[in-house]
């Protein structure tokens, strides 16, 4: 704009009311796009908690399977142990805290796989 | 209006355990549409694909991406492994969105044969490769010598357990998912039923959900095959690297 200065400066009356009457249209549009735009703003903004909601969702299933799954593993171990070596209920008391360590474990290495950091194997 | 009932096992041709059900037909019709998919995508085999072709090449470079990020670009000579396992679940998952399909992934002896797949050949590779140095992956680098059977103990019941979440997810996923686009189609009829033409009315309400929760399941179909892929991946990836 302030290249064109001393061309513009000769009708400068005309161009600063026209210029004038161009802020007011101008402001006046931007305030109703800014209302009319409040009502959409708000619906994005509900999508994208949709789409978080989903996504933790997603992540909630997977970390409770993770655990629940390393919780059954361990219990099943220590019933089959108890059965085959008659240590009932040792084995299966050892592997369910067993159980529940490797869940802990599983749920730590894929919430920092989440992140892009950690790896899988220890 | 059984929302169970729609995983239903029958038997279409013969009896017993050997018989071909409507399970066995969809995993055929699966495996179908996947070669006919691929196939009609690399019939012209042009160099600037039409829309087939770029579909085929999307599904491969996609998946291919995700076995080189998870696991090196050794990890490639699992690829048609992993790209079959994709393909059959997405597809698998894709044909039971279709009104009187049978989803396949909703039995967990399917998942967890798939996830036992996965796993046997981690473990048959891992030991023809790295021989007895493979059980390095039970063993974490660091560990004082007191804790060490601890450690390893928990890190074995964490193995055994990859089977079992990998088939439960997918499984759970998708049984609950369909469970519950039934239950919710089925208050339509429920309430119109119950309320007549009132209930007519008042059924937009759950229609709404039922049209939200199938778009939804499109979404969940297509996650939980890319999840089970990405373990998958990460898993053999463990096969292909033990005792980091």
């Amino acid at each position: 704009m302030s290249g064109s200065d001393p061309e513009t400066r000769d009708e400068g009356k005309d161009v600063s009311a026209e210029g004038r009457d161009l802020q007011e249209r101008l402001s006046k549009l931007d305030a109703a796009l800014k209302k009319a735009k409040r009502p959409g703003k708000d619906d994005a903004r509900s999508q994208s908690s949709m789409a978080a909601g989903a996504q933790g969702m997603a992540l909630a299933l997977r970390l409770g399977s993770e655990f629940a799954a390393a919780v059954l593993v361990g219990a099943a171990l220590g019933w089959f142990l108890d059965q085959f070596a008659g240590t009932r209920p040792w084995g299966m008391i050892v592997f369910l805290m067993l159980g529940f360590a490797a869940g802990v474990l599983n749920i730590l290495r894929s919430s920092a796989l989440n992140k892009g950091t950690g790896s899988t194997g220890g | 209006m059984d929302p169970i009932h729609q995983f239903e096992i029958r038997s279409l041709i013969g009896e017993g355990p050997l018989s071909f059900t409507n399970s066995s037909l969809f995993m055929v019709l699966t495996v179908v549409a996947i070669i006919g998919f691929l196939m009609i995508g690399m019939q012209s085999r042009s160099l600037i694909p039409g829309r087939w072709q770029s579909l085929a090449e999307l599904s491969y470079e996609f998946v291919a991406s995700t076995v080189r990020q998870s696991a090196g670009n050794d990890g490639m000579r699992f690829f048609p492994l992993v790209f079959s396992l994709f393909m059959f679940v997405l597809f698998a998952n894709l044909f039971g969105m279709l009104p009187y399909a049978f989803t396949v992934t909703s039995h967990i002896i399917v998942t967890f044969g798939l996830a036992m797949i996965v796993i046997s050949t981690i473990i048959i590779y891992g030991f023809v490769q790295h021989g007895t140095k493979f059980l390095r992956i039970f063993v974490p680098a660091g560990i004082p010598g007191f804790l060490l059977p601890l450690v390893v103990a928990i890190e074995i019941v964490s193995f055994l357990s990859r089977p079992i979440s990998l088939s439960v997810r997918l499984f759970a996923n998708m049984l609950a998912g369909h469970i519950t686009l039934k239950v919710f189609a089925g208050f339509v009829v429920g309430l119109w039923g119950a309320l007549g033409a009132g209930g007519l009315a008042l059924g937009i309400l759950p229609l709404a959900m039922t049209v939200a929760l199938t778009g939804f399941e499109f979404f969940v179909a297509f996650v939980q095959a890319y999840v089970f892929t990405l373990l998958t991946c990460l898993y053999l990836s463990d096969a292909l690297h033990p005792g980091h």
